[in-house]
Formats: structure tokens, C-alpha cells, sequence
């Protein structure tokens, strides 16, 4: 498939050369190559539908009714525009993402009371990087720069619960308006529960070496340069793509066979709005598991069509991004299992609220 | 030359320690290398994102694994 191997391009055109150019011809010709690449970009998405139309029903001659038309034409259809969104958001993300970095977070985030700090916490952890390994220094940073232990939970549960492989996908999948619910849901858990969390003066919960620590001054990262910065969304590209990209095409596939077999209704009475112990049991499955959106969306939208209900669907995608196992073995590091106890009820409780209101708008 | 690798132990840390070592060798200075795990000693150094390389004291990068270029210009 050509239109597969053309998203990539758009970013390896973008490569600066060994030699050092001036800065300022470095970034126009980066531009120059971002804007042709671009162009490319909506010409090949403008033609993915029909192309899955004439590959199925014309080139495979398959029937347009049929299980396996409608499984072909679904799986087609739907990679290659998954990936190309994918490499289009997560380059924009990994430019926004070189301007900001843990040090200036921490930075801004001090001295922020609760509420005001909850929010911009929140907004902050979605676009500031940071592996979840990162997480324990991260937390011993905010801790230091005398962050309040609300505002901290903020950033840390807005950071996994809303990501943009997410987005991207239900943006693909399910349209705009899921997508942006996904973001503001997300976005209001990690606010609450963050001002939950510090409304209850956990503070002593937390590991005693952490409160006695004496950290250094924050170490200064250089600013990048624009190259550097159109290097680094490359860099992630190639990386997050490169890691996700296998359970998107699994779990396309496992979508375009439900999407195509499963017959319409049959999972209603499982997952559907009726059944009100859906949404709870979806989160209780949800914590153990340890996978990624990439894969657990595409099956979420084939479900959803065959009468799964939507908030049953997001409260199992947001507890198993967002309440995962190993993060809360990382953070036990700093944090007494008490807390944890109560971090895990507090954000599963957010959960189950939006899987309950989303149920019962949509 | 003293240069510290800080990092817990993911992917991202343990490629830093890789690159570290490959650009040493091929640089032919002479330095000790070492992994800190310890969240303790690396909170000292005012680090708060991994992974992060320090030479003789100075930290050079912070949240992110350097590439081998990099590494070179500091050796």
C-alpha cells in the first residue's frame, strides 16, 4: 500500500543535513519540506475511503453486503488512516512538547494554590514528556518545589488518561465529539480527584525520605533550536509509532472481524447502557490489564456498533490507561499503600462517574 | 572523567548508558562510568526527569537519552 509509506516521508524530508546550515535557511527549508509534505498528506487521506471501496469491491470483487467485504473494506480502510493521523498528531505534539519540560512545569507549578493549580496541573500533564519510569523523580521535583500533593495527583493522573494515541484514535474512529468528551472527561477526573486528593491532607502518606529530602537545584536543560525541535517531533515519531503501530493493525483487524461477524444487538445485553453493572465490572477489568489504546480502541469502536454502550467502553479504556498496575508499583516507591489505596478509589470513582454519564447522555 | 548515568532502568535509561559507553570507547578517553538508580542521590543533582548523563559533576541532559553526537561534544 503506497499511501502507508507515505506518511513517513513527510518527516524524513524534514532531516537536516550533516553539515551545519545557517539557522534561519535551516528553518525555512524544514518548512518548505513540512508544507509539501503536508499537501501530500491530505491528497493521499482524501482518496483512503475510496480507495478501500475500489480494493474490496472492484479489485477483490467482493459483495458490498457480505461479512468478508465489509471486514476487508473496514481493515483498509481504517490503517492506513489511523497511522497517518497518528504520525500527523504525535509530530504536532513532539514540537509542542520540545517547548516544554519537567524543570519549567515544576517552575510554573510553584507556588500555585489548589483549585487554579489543579487545572493548569492537569493541562500541563498532558502535554509535558515524561517516561512513566520518570514518574518517581517527577514526583520528588514537585514535592521539593513545595507543590501541594493535590495538585501533583493532578498532573499524574491527567498525564496517562489523556494521551494523544487515544485522541487520535477516537478523533479516527468515533469522530470529533468522542474525542473531545474523552479530552474534557479526562481533563475534570484529573482535576477533582486532585483536589480531592488534597482536600483529605495526605501528606503524611507519603514515603518519609521524600519529605526529607534536600534536592539540588533544578538542572537547567538548553534550550532547543528549531531544527533541534523538528529532530525531536521526528525522534517521537519514530519511536511512538514505531512502538504502537503493531496494535493498531492487531487491533484493527480484531475490529474489522467483529465489525463484520458479529451480528448487530448481540452484545447489548452485555454492554450495553441497560446493564448497570457493566460499567463498574469494565473498570474492575480494566486495572490488571496493562496495554495501550493503540490496540484497545479499534475493538472499542467495532463494539460499539454492534450495541455496546460508550460509557461502558471509555470507563474500561480510562482504567486500563489510567489506573495500570505497574504505575502504582512505581509509585509505591514514594507513596504508603494507604494512599495508593485511596488514589485508586478516588480516580476509579471519576471513572465510574463519567461511564455512568456517558451511558446515560449518548 | 567521572560520568554518571541516572535513570531507574527503562528502555530510555538503559539506551543512555549504551550510548554513553559506545562514545567513550570510540572517543578513547579514559572514564568511569556509572548507573545511579537511587532517586535519592539522583534528586540531589536537581534532576526530576530521566534519564540524565552528569560529567564530573555537571549535568549535561535532562529527560532524555542523548544521541551518540551528543555524548561526543561532551567527552
Amino acid at each position: 500500500m503506497d499511501e502507508l509509506n507515505m506518511a513517513p516521508c513527510k518527516c524524513q524530508a524534514g532531516k537536516p543535513d550533516a553539515e551545519p546550515a545557517k539557522p534561519g535557511k535551516g528553518v525555512l527549508r524544514h518548512l518548505l519540506a513540512g508544507a509539501a509534505a503536508l499537501l501530500v498528506w491530505f491528497a493521499v487521506y482524501g482518496q483512503l475511503e475510496p480507495f478501500s471501496n475500489w480494493f474490496t469491491y472492484s479489485l477483490l470483487g467482493l459483495d458490498s453486503g457480505g461479512h468478508l467485504g465489509s471486514a476487508i473494506q473496514f481493515f483498509v480502510y481504517d490503517t492506513p488512516k489511523v497511522v497517518m493521523l497518528l504520525v500527523l498528531v504525535v509530530y504536532a505534539v513532539g514540537i509542542l512538547r520540545s517547548f516544554v519540560t519537567v524543570n519549567w512545569t515544576r517552575s510554573v507549578l510553584a507556588g500555585r494554590r489548589e483549585s487554579a493549580g489543579n487545572v493548569l496541573a492537569a493541562l500541563l500533564g498532558v502535554v509535558t514528556p515524561f517516561c512513566s519510569c520518570s514518574a518517581v523523580p517527577l514526583f520528588i521535583g514537585f514535592m521539593t518545589a513545595g507543590i501541594p500533593l493535590g495538585v501533583t495527583f493532578s498532573f499524574l493522573i491527567a498525564a496517562p488518561m489523556v494521551n494523544e494515541i487515544a485522541l487520535v484514535l477516537l478523533y479516527g474512529l468515533l469522530g470529533w465529539k468522542v474525542a473531545a468528551l474523552y479530552f474534557a472527561t479526562g481533563i475534570s477526573i484529573a482535576v477533582v480527584a486532585g483536589w480531592v486528593l488534597g482536600r483529605m491532607k495526605l501528606d503524611n502518606h507519603v514515603e518519609d525520605w521524600v519529605r526529607e529530602i534536600r534536592a539540588g537545584e533544578a538542572a537547567g536543560d538548553a534550550a532547543m533550536t528549531w531544527p533541534e525541535r523538528f529532530d525531536y517531533a521526528l525522534d517521537s515519531v519514530k519511536d511512538i509509532v514505531g512502538r504502537v503501530w503493531k496494535f493498531v493493525v492487531l487491533g484493527i483487524a480484531a475490529g474489522a472481524a467483529i465489525h463484520g461477524y458479529v451480528p448487530e444487538g448481540q452484545l447489548a445485553s452485555i454492554m450495553g447502557g441497560e446493564a448497570w453493572w457493566s460499567v463498574p465490572l469494565s473498570v474492575l477489568l480494566g486495572i490488571p490489564m496493562y496495554t495501550n489504546a493503540a490496540g484497545v480502541i479499534p475493538v472499542v469502536e467495532a463494539l460499539l456498533g454492534k450495541g455496546a454502550a460508550l460509557g461502558t467502553v471509555l470507563a474500561f479504556m480510562m482504567s486500563v490507561i489510567a489506573l495500570s498496575f505497574p504505575e502504582m508499583v512505581i509509585l509505591r516507591k514514594v507513596l504508603k499503600p494507604r494512599l495508593i489505596a485511596i488514589f485508586i478509589a478516588v480516580v476509579g470513582t471519576g471513572i465510574l462517574a463519567v461511564g455512568y454519564l456517558f451511558n446515560a447522555v449518548i | 572523567m567521572q560520568i554518571l548515568v541516572m535513570g531507574p532502568g527503562c528502555p530510555k535509561c538503559e539506551q543512555a548508558e549504551k550510548t554513553v559507553r559506545e562514545a567513550v570507547a570510540e572517543a578513547g578517553v579514559q572514564a568511569d562510568i556509572e548507573k545511579v538508580k537511587d532517586f535519592q542521590e539522583i534528586a540531589k543533582y536537581g534532576i526530576f526527569s530521566t534519564p540524565a548523563v552528569v560529567i564530573d559533576g555537571e549535568v549535561k541532559v535532562v529527560g532524555k537519552a542523548p544521541s551518540k553526537k551528543e555524548v561526543l561534544s561532551w567527552l
